[in-house]
């Protein structure tokens, strides 16, 4: 409220509380004057009615007690004595407080106040009138008071006005769209009624209406909406479902019970009808006994109810209960045995090559299968709930900045496995930050470059096959290579003549101690943030890559595995070993064959169709004895922007890998992420590709 | 265009309140201090609506609705009237002159615009 008016009341109430205390002082001499007693009871009455309109609802609160009081008095129910006046008066300086103070609030000695007054109230032999119980009688209605968690029942309502409805102002169109305002409404109008023209009365009002409406406020709150009405229409309010569970199906009344139990017909007549064998809506008008309207206004109420009950038993269906995450960890572990003990028995039955066994098997991998994706999905949260915390992160960092950035997001709905989720919260937070700082401009330099003063950060997440793929895009500045080249060059990360294309120079980046920003930010910039979001990404088996455009903004796509417990490798073979290999970031297997390597004058590159591809030699750098077969596996991958090659004896092809940790002992063996057990039984490492290639760099 | 409303009131305190809360919610508000300046303001003034107190000196609420009623540009319009507690057989005599519909005072701002979005949609 104005504070204008606030302190317009303020006066008023002084003035009010002053010629108040002068006729407590002169009715403390004369208690039986009924025109003092009346001053007293109207400015109690106006300090109260104005201190509600005005907000001071402390004082129209504490005042109310008081006024009771002395309408009792008033009324002669009461008689004045010299503790009523010496309580009033206290009042008084209790109310002048609560209005002068900012904010007054009632403090226990005014409660200890209201409870004398109250006591006294009490004390009075006849029951308090109900005067004052009102205080905000029919506006009240209509304000809506917050929605509980009330059960929904279903009305049906049947609202039929007097003609000279129009004559007051009324429009019951008004009405009916605050009934649909109150929850799910159907409305039929019945036009019956309406006379032939010549004996219509043009300004009045014939139509009347069938409402069946479902709402979880109470009855008072349809009655309300017909509060001005009441007296000028036919109105009735039944219950016609009260939300409770059907009993077992969502069907409704019959359509003749429907009628009989809206009085427009007898129950002998339906009985009567139901002899026939047409359905009985059409045989019912057929026979004249009920009109169409009415048989249209049952079958509404039918539509509807069967509408909401169909709906409850919906809601009732998809219940869902909490259970701890260990049970569910647990559950995947033993699915993970599960399917390792499947691979068996396929190996077993094949080699066995029992038609019935292998029929069983296949039954089983099928079930296995099954039960995998299930458990997986129940792991599996939407990652909006890490969405949203970000906006916060935003909006302080923006407004720290200076900037002003607005945080889009996209696919919230989009699942992910819990474990991922929960590890890719400080990456996205560098990588959120990082766009703020430094790719997001200041509004006075977006301004001079024509775009709009606001940044825009946008986070989206999307499915991609197994994969998730997360985006953060700005429209900022974007990357500028030559400066992330310049600095890479003076840091002594790369060579001055390095031929470098732009992504792979974009992910110079990501090298530990880099940083291209010109001043260090309490945000941003001391170069320790982006290689660790490259590790946190790479942990969890993801990839990340770059794409920037000057002056259009700056776009980085983390593509993560949909699941941490088991994933999609590929498997591959050098001498009697297995090896697993992400399958994520594989993009094909060539041959390579003697001739190759002897092409290659002994340098570890292959060319794949043109393309002059590094290899690494797995058997050379894993050091397995024994020959080297005559035609050898390159598979290539995309790591760190760039293409290149492992060189395996044989790979065997996709395997679903259930990831075992291995023990903290081989903890310094970096380029291995885990372990896997074949289907007979022998153990496979999972190779982590990109730290692979780092250990064989260290090592050359 | 935003409607336009009439308050009648006596007291200047009553109207303040009504044509800040009106005007803050998007009305056009139009001031009477009784029956017979809203009558005569009436007459040269559309109205979509009219809040009218019932003790008013000069002509009082009773007076003005039936006055209203008897101009075709207001048979139709919700008249709403301002009533204290004590005042039933005053709503009774109001609905029967054509009022829509009433607010006991005292009311809160949200009150008043709760009742006119009801009569006025």
């Amino acid at each position: 409220m104005n504070d204008n008016y606030r302190q317009a009341f303020q006066e008023e109430a002084t003035e009010l509380l002053a010629e108040l205390e002068t006729a407590l002082l002169a009715l403390e001499q004369n208690p039986g004057d009924a025109e003092l007693i009346g001053r007293v009871f109207r400015a109690m009455h106006t300090i109260k009615g104005s201190g509600a309109m005005f907000g001071f609802d402390a004082v129209a609160a504490f005042t109310h007690d008081v006024e009771t009081a002395y309408d009792l008095i008033r009324n002669g129910k009461m008689a004045v004595t010299q503790a009523i006046i010496g309580l009033t008066l206290k009042a008084c300086d209790e109310i002048k407080r609560l209005i002068c103070e900012e904010a007054g609030a009632l403090t226990p000695e005014s409660l200890a106040l209201s409870q004398a007054f109250r006591q006294l109230i009490e004390t009075c032999p006849k029951e308090i009138p109900k005067v004052q119980a009102g205080l905000f009688d029919a506006a009240e209605a209509a304000v809506p008071s917050p929605a509980g968690a009330a059960p929904e029942i279903t009305y049906r309502i049947r609202f039929k006005p007097e003609p000279g409805l129009f004559a007051t102002g009324t429009n019951p169109i008004l009405l009916l769209n605050e009934l649909r305002e109150l929850g799910k409404c159907s409305v039929f109008a019945n036009t019956e009624d309406i006379p032939f023209i010549e004996e219509m009365e043009p300004e009045g009002c014939y139509t009347s209406w069938d409402v069946v409406l479902t709402t979880d406020r109470d009855i008072n709150a349809i009655r309300d909406v017909f509060i001005f009405v009441e007296d000028q229409c036919e109105l009735a309010i039944e219950i016609i479902d009260d939300g409770s569970a059907p009993d077992g199906s969502a069907e409704y009344k019959k359509l003749g019970e429907i009628l009989v139990e809206r009085g427009v017909l007898e129950p002998l007549e339906l009985q009567q009808m139901l002899g026939c064998q047409k359905r009985i809506g059409t045989l019912l008008m057929d026979s004249g006994k009920v009109s169409a309207e009415h048989v249209q206004a049952a079958l509404m109420e039918q539509e509807h109810i069967r509408d909401i009950r169909q709906k409850r038993q919906a809601a009732e269906v998809c219940g869902s209960i909490r259970v701890p995450a260990e049970k569910l960890d647990e559950m995947v572990n033993m699915v993970g045995e599960l399917v390792t003990v499947q691979s068996r028995l396929n190996q077993l039955s094949n080699r066995m090559g029992d038609l019935v066994l292998i029929q069983v098997a296949e039954e089983f991998e099928r079930l296995t299968s099954g039960l995998r994706e299930s458990t997986m999905s129940i792991r599996m949260l939407p990652i909006g709930a890490t969405f949203n915390r970000f906006q916060r992160l935003v909006r302080d960092l923006s407004l720290e900045l200076g900037k002003e950035i607005v945080l889009k997001t996209e696919g919230e709905e989009t699942e992910l496995d819990k474990t991922v989720i929960e590890k890719l919260n400080d990456p996205l937070v560098h990588l959120i930050r990082n766009s703020i700082d430094h790719g997001i401009e200041k509004p006075e330099v977006r301004r001079a470059k024509g775009k709009s003063e606001a940044g825009t950060v946008l986070l989206s997440a999307e499915h991609s096959g197994a994969n998730v793929l997360i985006r953060i895009s700005d429209d900022g500045a974007g990357l500028d290579a030559a400066a992330i080249r310049e600095k890479a060059v003076e840091k002594g990360l790369i060579q001055p003549e390095a031929a470098l294309s732009d992504s792979e120079i974009y992910q110079l980046i990501f090298l530990p101690g880099f940083s291209t920003a010109k001043t260090v930010t309490n945000v941003s910039g001391r170069g320790v943030g982006m290689d660790v979001v490259k590790k946190g990404i790479e942990s969890l088996q993801g990839t990340i890559d770059i794409t920037s455009e000057a002056d259009r903004g700056t776009t980085i796509t983390l593509k993560l595995p949909l699941t941490m417990a088991i994933i999609d490798g590929l498997l591959v073979r050098i001498e009697d070993t297995h090896y697993i290999m992400p399958l994520a970031a594989i993009e094909e297997c060539v041959e390579l064959t003697r001739k190759d390597v002897e092409e290659a004058h002994g340098k570890h590159i292959a060319s794949i169709r043109g393309e002059i591809v590094p290899y690494i030699h797995l058997r050379q750098l894993f050091g397995h004895l024994g020959e080297c077969p005559d035609i050898e596996q390159i598979v290539t991958a995309r790591i760190d922007g760039g293409r290149i090659g492992f060189v395996v004896d044989q790979v065997i092809g996709q395997h679903q890998t259930v990831i075992k940790s291995i023990s903290r002992m081989y903890n310094h063996i970096e380029y291995v992420s885990g372990a896997t057990i074949l289907g007979d039984g022998s153990v496979a490492l999972i190779l982590d590709l990109p730290k692979l290639v780092r250990h064989a760099e260290v090592k050359q | 265009m935003s409607k336009v409303i009439m308050t009648v009131d006596d007291s200047a305190s009553v109207r303040q309140m009504v044509v800040f809360t009106l005007r803050d919610a998007g009305y056009e508000v139009v001031e009477a201090v009784d029956g017979q300046d809203a009558l005569a303001k009436a007459a040269n003034q559309p109205l979509n609506m009219v809040i009218t107190d019932l003790n008013m000196p000069n002509l009082d609420g009773i007076g003005l609705i039936k006055g209203l009623r008897a101009n075709p540009a207001f048979k139709f319009i919700p008249i709403i009237m301002l009533t204290t507690e004590s005042q039933a057989d005053k709503k009774q005599e109001g609905k029967a002159a054509g009022a829509t519909g009433w607010i006991v005072k005292p009311f809160k701002p949200e009150q008043l615009v709760a009742v006119v979005k009801k009569v006025l949609g």
